[in-house]
């Protein structure tokens, strides 16, 4: 039986597994099961925890049936009904909204200010922009602590301060965004709107700023994703349970009080980012067809280097 | 008005536009990103009120008492700072090694063969920048406990006899999630670095007589030595600050972390000077790495406008 498989041009999956395995024509086989391997091992215990939120019992390693009982349906102890559950799911959509939409036009504006702005002054401010970015998240949150506290007295911890916090860390990656968006457009369609008699306020409110909305969306939608997402600023300036967000939750109660809800949580927090980014990477996926552009939205989303 | 008087005013009013969009933006960097850092020293270098005990920020350069800040150098090159410190150093060596072997061959696959799959497998990639990070490490919770998963299947296949406590104290355990943390951030900027490099480079070499592993350790490995840096600075700068992997995945004062001490003794009344020295140690010795990134990005903007 054996034998005559192996006459037979390698039919058993084993064979067949290990001609595609020595074929040195094709693409590099370790790669590519390297690679695949790595993504199941990257998404795989997230999706297990997805699930575990949807678990009918109480256990998060042994699969009872499906449920929605840890989102809506258990009178205590879902996320619906579970008080510092239900409100660590409304502080992080309070503190996402307002942070999108006071970063996304400060950020643009800056990016239209830096991008065009080339007197003395502009490399420093430049530079001012992008120290954010490379500042470990503590030291951003120690001292905006300490100047909450000993400085600015009158801002208080909690959702004012994490919410003055998150804007000052959000401002940077809008004008990642907008700017690319910008060096791309150019300056030639404004000249020429003013050439054709329009002022320069008329330009860039009827030129610069409508070639900008696909960015200015993303913007918006990134400055969301990445606000929801904070966990160590957010802690920092935290006033007192009442401003704790799902991060929050997760870190406090992943060791000490876990059960089937926080991973509900969790996956809430998941799908709210996750259509955040659909929409950003949808919208700027329309506009790159209307224009012709090469490539894919998910590669310029690639080389955004967040 | 004449005509050069005009024009005069035109070239007077674009001058002060472009800074006025960027001016608001600057300002509040200005206001609660740089003045908090000052923050930061005026902490570490501040005096303790000699009735309530607690230390106080002190402003003004001239009167630093850097007492709190000589006793953390001291406690760093002597005492036991300096072993939270040297072991800070080695998860993070261990961990931005791992990852390099791990990412780059899944970044070279993606960008030089990854064919009609290749937006899928960048969509994937990206996904973990978008689930939260705490919900990510909450999932490695629920597979490392006593009878998660990776129990189970261990002692499945005979590698363990008995469950293994990996939540509690466990170096390899840190380490490793450390590496899950960061490696999707080390991924991007290598793909964006071996995209970028000409295929004809390449089949030159081959063309020369080069076998493939001289071609690639001759050059493409010296093309994406600065998408290596760049990827591996990204993700040291958040490991030096992180505090939470190591709480949620072991909990106990033999894995932690630099970051871990700042966050305890910050939020205690009377070590906010402490914490803040530490943070400055922290930022003078991340200083380097973060001179280059900034660098990197500022020469990469200049590319890009050009």
């Amino acid at each position: 039986m054996s034998a005559q498989a192996e006459t037979s041009g390698g039919k058993t999956p084993l064979t067949r597994l290990q001609t595609w395995w020595s074929n040195p024509w094709g693409k590099p086989r370790f790669l590519v099961l390297f690679t695949w391997l790595y993504v199941l091992w990257s998404l795989v215990p997230v999706a297990i925890a997805v699930v575990f939120g949807f678990n009918a019992g109480r256990s998060r390693s042994t699969w009872q049936g499906f449920s929605l009982r840890w989102y809506y349906q258990d009178p205590d102890l879902s996320v619906l009904h579970d008080p510092s559950l239900r409100d660590a799911l409304l502080q992080s959509l309070k503190l996402a909204g307002l942070t999108m939409l006071i970063a996304t036009p400060l950020g643009v504006a800056l990016a239209i200010g830096l991008a065009r702005w080339s007197g003395w002054g502009s490399r420093p401010a430049n530079f001012l922009m992008l120290f954010p970015l490379v500042t470990p998240e503590i030291v951003m949150g120690v001292s905006l602590f300490l100047v909450f506290v000993y400085l600015f007295g009158f801002v208080q911890l909690g959702t004012q301060a994490q919410l003055l916090g998150h804007v000052t860390f959000t401002i940077s990656y809008v004008v990642i965004i907008v700017r690319g968006r910008l060096f791309a457009v150019g300056r030639e369609y404004e000249e020429a709107a003013m050439d054709l008699g329009a002022s320069q306020w008329q330009a860039i409110r009827m030129v610069l700023l409508p070639m900008l909305t696909p960015a200015i969306w993303a913007s918006l939608m990134i400055a969301f994703a990445i606000s929801i997402d904070d966990f160590v600023i957010t802690a920092f300036l935290m006033g007192d349970q009442s401003s704790a967000t799902i991060p929050v939750k997760l870190y406090s109660a992943a060791r000490a009080a876990p059960s089937p809800a926080l991973n509900a949580l969790a996956s809430i927090l998941l799908f709210a980012s996750m259509l955040a980014i659909t929409i950003a990477i949808l919208v700027m996926r329309r506009y790159r067809k209307k224009e012709g552009a090469q490539g894919s939205a998910v590669e310029d989303f690639a080389r955004l280097d967040l | 008005m004449s005509k050069r008087a005009e024009e005069k005013g035109v070239v007077g009013e674009r001058r002060w536009l472009w800074p006025s969009f960027a001016l608001p933006g600057v300002v509040w960097l200005i206001v609660l990103f740089v003045t908090p850092l000052y923050a930061i020293l005026a902490m570490a270098m501040g005096v303790s009120d000699p009735i309530f005990g607690d230390t106080l920020p002190v402003w003004n350069p001239l009167r630093w008492d850097p007492s709190t800040f000589i006793e953390v150098l001291g406690d760093l090159f002597t005492g036991q700072l300096g072993v939270v410190f040297l072991r800070t150093l080695v998860y993070v060596a261990a961990a931005t090694a791992l990852s390099l072997l791990i990412g780059y061959p899944v970044a070279y696959y993606v960008a030089r063969h990854a064919g009609r799959y290749r937006v899928l497998l960048l969509l994937l990639i990206i996904a973990p920048f978008w689930i939260n990070y705490l919900m990510r490490m909450l999932a490695w919770v629920n597979l490392l406990t006593t009878e998660g998963y990776v129990n189970q299947i261990l002692m499945f296949v005979g590698a363990l006899d008995a469950p293994r406590e990996w939540l509690v104290g466990k170096h390899e355990t840190v380490i490793l999630g450390l590496v899950y943390g960061y490696v999707p951030f080390l991924i991007l900027p290598l793909f964006a670095a071996l995209d970028r490099i000409d295929q004809r480079v390449i089949e030159a070499a081959r063309d020369l007589g080069a076998s493939p592993a001289q071609a690639f350790l001759r050059v493409t490995l010296p093309l994406s030595s600065q998408g290596v840096l760049a990827g591996c600075v990204i993700i040291m700068l958040p490991m030096f600050g992180d505090y939470y992997t190591a709480t949620l995945l072991s909990g106990s004062p033999k894995t932690n972390m630099i970051a871990k001490l700042i966050e305890q003794n910050i939020n205690a009344s009377a070590g906010g000077s402490t914490g803040a020295a530490l943070t400055v140690v922290l930022m003078v010795f991340v200083a380097l790495l973060m001179t280059y990134y900034l660098y990197s990005v500022a020469r990469a903007t200049r590319e890009a406008r050009s």
